[in-house]
């Protein structure tokens, strides 16, 4: 291809997104999409396509990007190439968001009919426009019977500034509005800059281990044109790899000559480790460099930090491998060996955030078969120390001694909560029990509210989205952004457990909230640990000060009674039933302690939950 | 050693309690006398294959054996004789169970003269209110009458059965029940704590956070004064639910606990025959069809590994007051307990679980308390 005709094709291609919050029916749209432009058979049709993972089918939500090469033949009968590229929909994963909307020249919102616009999306709705997308709003399921679009119309042009005429009446369920939606890609969303002859800039917005071939590092071209063979370099990392194979997903991996200007697809290049090509990152010839690295290239730090333990220590090498494994495929997942007294041998591992956190898990246990115990999760502190020292503290139980520390800063977020009128006393009242500062309250209509918070990181990490949930049946939607570190009035509780202070269940909290939540954790403690064959004391306590205690009764009685009929087999079952349930046990100091009881230090207990 | 004791099941009730999950069928519209040719059936191919020992005990249990009429119920018992070659029922023991109110006069005789010679009665509560919660059909004074009623019949060896930990029962409530059957001058008393098995309306009930049960700590206090009372009244405690008069300890339930074979005959019913424990299909539909096809109605054959036949005969045996014999396992297995469960044993009577006394192993009172705990020890792998 010469460069006139790459130009000429390049007039043609469409890259967009699509934007929506979490059942929005983002997957069902990109489905019908891929119907219409014939990118598959109908025997290869699975509902939802673009989710590969079980898990993410499961959980409804995105979290590794797909990019995918479609054909549309347009109503002026030309034909068109489009690069649909899928974005995760939770706040954890905000940078992978904005890396593939940069890789992009429009992006579908999608807003339900019902619903309206949550925080999620708008947050999402801002980082497009900070990539200057030209963004085209669909109203989806329009065909429910609760289905407001007009109110839905209005809201999206009072908020996002959106003419509402230009709304796109559609439910990707029924296949309504699809071809209009097509259409106006074709007409709005420009055509993608960029001359195939320029110094190579490809943006990495993606990668993917494969256990063969490396990584798979998914490229959007800005200039130039790279072909097999090449000598490419990476511009942040400085590593420098021979390209194999180009290509683009239709949604199959399919081999190219070349990819160029405005194009979307994959690069193989024996690259062995996901830290060489990171997402942001761009690439470049080795030979013929670019003067300029594409802006917005950010390395990601993690938020959310917990230990990982195999609740059987044999499992600890299974656990170093998965922890590798995932790691091939994951640039934000950090993790380093650890010890803990009550837990032996684990990892301390960094997360983005909670979902991130809790992914991690879930993969370990599924796909790797190893049953784990999750300390609490904790952020990073900011301890000085006595002697004028900076520790970074992000295992609660490495806290310095209390006369040793000097002030400690802990991270902040600013928080947004979007929420019906209704509630906002009991969001409000959430946040103030979570050390919230109030900064603002906006009414985006009559009914809808945006409430923001300064609040800890370290109190949203655990059950603040679960309880806001609960606390506004479901209606508050949530986002949030580091703001920086300020120094709060922490103090590290630690737990003890028959005498034995145990390093896995300490916590840290805020010196004027310490006696309750003590209170709150040897209760919750006392509910968690199942009685043990001698009594156990649960002590919770600040130094050497014990603030509150609560005993586990010694147990009294267990033994089957009857006979069954002679039906021995079962009481063998019951017997092995009630031995494997103690496997799953950490033996901690001699008592028998459940998994779910290191998260629990940071429950709340029941009374306190709305 | 060939099987000498035989469970019979009656696999139809009147009334269905919502604790029990044993298989079990509303009586109504029910095959019953096809049931019971098809037991007599199973009877026969049975000894076939496997052929019995000199017979020592026979248990007709259910379900509820006396939902079945006079005619029907002889009919069975007749089977059970002719099939394994009962000659003198007297010599054996053969017990029936019971349904306080069900028993009339006329079956309770002919039970006695077909051979019958043990009761075992379904009393579980002498509280009429707990009657009802549980779903017993029955009222206090039946157990009286019934019990009279048998003793007329020529009954001389009366087990009850009793329960405790019932959804909220008081001390109280079980104190005088103990109480009540104690005044019956009974010879028997199994006392079982309330389990709550899936399948069962307790189940639905617990599962909606509806059943409020006594506390563990309530649970024990009733067992501790169970076993304080009986004793008392020259009972002793054999087994850990199993309390008789001297010289009624029941031949039938040590089968289980000897870890012994035995026949289980009926839909659903469990056996352990030729070294192998049989389960028997449940449903009646599925029972019956194995009959008519010519095959063993067995829903699943496992046989016992010898690993599994030491666990089972110290988790078992255990149950015992008289706990396990050392040098009884030692002739049966060829090796000795020490070798085999050395450490666990070791371990258990640290923690003053098991004691050792003359040569054998047993629970100590706190081990009775938590059985299921030393039992768990002497799982050797799963």
């Amino acid at each position: 291809m010469n460069n006139e005709k790459r130009i000429q094709r390049r007039e043609k291609i469409r890259n967009f997104s699509i934007i929506a919050h979490i059942d929005h029916g983002k997957s069902t749209l990109a489905d019908r999409i891929l119907e219409k432009t014939s990118a598959l058979t109908q025997r290869e049709m699975k509902d939802q396509m673009l989710d590969a993972m079980d898990l993410e089918r499961e959980r409804g939500i995105t979290i590794k990007l797909n990019a995918v090469q479609l054909r549309y033949k347009a109503n002026d009968g030309e034909e068109y190439i489009f690069h649909l590229i899928d974005t995760p929909g939770h706040v954890d994963f905000t940078y992978e968001v904005s890396r593939s909307l940069a890789a992009c020249e429009g992006a579908l919102l999608i807003v339900d009919a019902a619903q309206g616009i949550e925080a999620q999306t708008l947050a999402n709705v801002y980082l497009a426009l900070d990539n200057d997308l030209e963004i085209i709003p669909v109203v989806n399921k329009i065909d429910l019977p609760s289905a407001e679009p007009d109110r839905v119309m209005q809201e999206v042009e009072d908020i996002i500034g959106l003419p509402k005429e230009d709304a796109i009446m559609a439910s990707a369920k029924n296949g309504i509005g699809i071809e209009e939606i097509l259409e106006s890609i074709v007409d709005k969303v420009p055509a993608p800059p960029g001359d195939p002859a320029a110094p190579l800039q490809a943006m990495i917005f993606d990668s993917l281990y494969d256990p063969y071939r490396g990584i798979i590092v998914y490229i959007r071209i800005v200039e130039g044109t790279v072909k097999p063979g090449d000598k490419i370099r990476m511009m942040a990392t400085e590593k420098e790899f021979e390209v194999q194979e180009l290509g683009v997903f239709t949604p199959k991996p399919t081999v190219q000559e070349e990819l160029t200007v405005g194009d979307v697809g994959y690069l193989v290049a024996s690259i062995k480790n996901v830290s060489d090509s990171r997402v942001g990152d761009t690439i470049t010839h080795a030979d013929r460099p670019a003067s300029d690295m594409l802006p917005g290239y950010r390395k990601l730090n993690p938020m959310v930090f917990c230990g990982l333990y195999p609740v059987d220590s044999n499992d600890y090498n299974d656990l170093r491998e998965a922890l590798e494994k995932l790691e091939l495929n994951d640039a934000a997942l950090q993790y380093e060996a650890e010890t803990s007294q009550a837990l032996g041998f684990g990892f301390r591992c960094g997360f983005l955030g909670l979902l991130h956190m809790e992914i991690i898990q879930e993969r370990i246990e599924r796909e790797f078969n190893i049953d784990l115990i999750t300390t609490a999760p904790s952020v990073i502190y900011k301890v000085h120390t006595t002697d004028g020292e900076l520790k970074q503290i992000d295992n609660p139980s490495k806290m310095p001694d209390a006369q040793k520390v000097d002030h400690v800063e802990e991270p902040y977020v600013k928080a947004e909560v979007m929420v019906p009128n209704d509630y906002v006393g009991s969001v409000m009242e959430l946040c103030q029990k979570k050390r919230g500062d109030y900064q603002d309250m906006k009414y985006l209509d009559e009914n809808r509210v945006v409430i923001t918070y300064e609040i800890p990181l370290s109190e949203i990490v655990y059950d603040f989205f679960d309880t806001l949930k609960s606390s506004t049946k479901g209606y508050a939607s949530f986002d949030y952004e580091l703001i920086g570190y300020k120094e709060s009035r922490l103090v590290k509780m630690d737990i003890l457990l028959n005498g034995e202070q145990i390093d896995a269940l300490s916590v840290i909290v805020h010196r004027d909230s310490a006696y309750q939540r003590g209170k709150s954790i040897v209760e919750k403690l006392k509910e968690l640990i199942p009685r043990q064959q001698f009594e156990v004391p649960i002590q919770a306590s600040i130094g050497q000060k014990i603030i509150a205690r609560s005993t586990i009764k010694a147990m009294r009685k267990n033994v089957l009674a009857k006979c069954y009929g002679g039906d021995i087999s079962r009481k063998r079952k019951l017997l092995e039933k009630q031995k494997e349930g103690k496997r799953r046990m950490k033996s901690v100091g001699n008592v028998e302690v459940p998994q779910e009881a290191f998260m629990s230090v940071l429950s709340m207990d029941d009374s306190d939950k709305k | 050693m060939k099987p000498r004791a035989i469970y019979v099941h009656v696999p139809f009730c009147e009334q269905i309690c919502h604790y029990c999950d044993f298989n079990k069928f509303f009586l109504k519209n029910q095959p019953v006398d096809e049931y019971l040719t098809d037991c007599d059936t199973e009877m026969k191919w049975t000894v076939e294959k496997f052929p019995n020992g000199p017979i020592k005990s026979v248990y007709v249990g259910g379900g509820t054996p006396t939902s079945l009429s006079t005619a029907q119920l002889r009919k069975l018992l007749r089977s059970i004789k002719h099939h394994f070659q009962i000659k003198d029922p007297e010599a054996i023991e053969f017990t029936v169970e019971v349904n306080p109110g069900s028993a009339d006069r006329e079956k309770l005789h002919m039970m006695r003269e077909e051979g019958a010679n043990r009761l075992s009665i379904g009393v579980q509560t002498f509280d009429a209110d707990l009657l009802q919660k549980i779903g017993r059909d029955h009222k206090p004074n039946d157990v009286l009458e019934t019990i009279d009623r048998s003793r007329e019949a020529g009954f001389d060896n009366i087990s009850i059965d009793l329960m405790f930990g019932l959804p909220g029962q008081t001390m109280e409530q079980f104190e005088d029940t103990i109480h009540k059957a104690l005044a019956l001058n009974i010879e028997h008393v199994s006392a079982y704590s309330l389990k709550v098995e899936a399948k069962t309306v307790f189940y639905q009930l617990a599962q909606k956070g509806k059943l409020p049960l006594p506390s563990e700590d309530a649970e024990a206090d009733m067992y501790e004064r169970l076993i304080e009372r009986l004793t008392e009244a020259g009972f002793s405690m054999y087994e850990i639910s199993n309390f008789a008069k001297p010289g009624m300890e029941s031949t039938h339930n040590l089968t289980y606990w000897e870890n012994e074979q035995y026949y289980g005959i009926g839909a659903g019913a469990h056996g352990y025959v030729g070294g192998v424990r049989t389960r028997n299909h449940g449903p009646l539909p599925k029972y019956m069809k194995a009959i008519e096809d010519g095959n063993l109605p067995y829903l699943e054959e496992h046989p016992v590994p010898v690993r599994e036949q030491m666990e089972e005969e110290m988790f078992m045996g255990l149950r015992k007051r008289a706990g396990v014999s050392m040098v009884a396992f030692e002739e049966k297995y060829g090796r000795s307990m020490s070798e085999v469960f050395g450490k666990t044993v070791e371990t258990l009577q640290e923690r003053e679980w098991v004691m050792i006394e003359d040569g054998r192993i047993k629970l100590t009172e706190r081990g009775r308390f938590l059985g299921n705990e030393v039992f768990e020890q002497f799982l050797l792998q799963s």
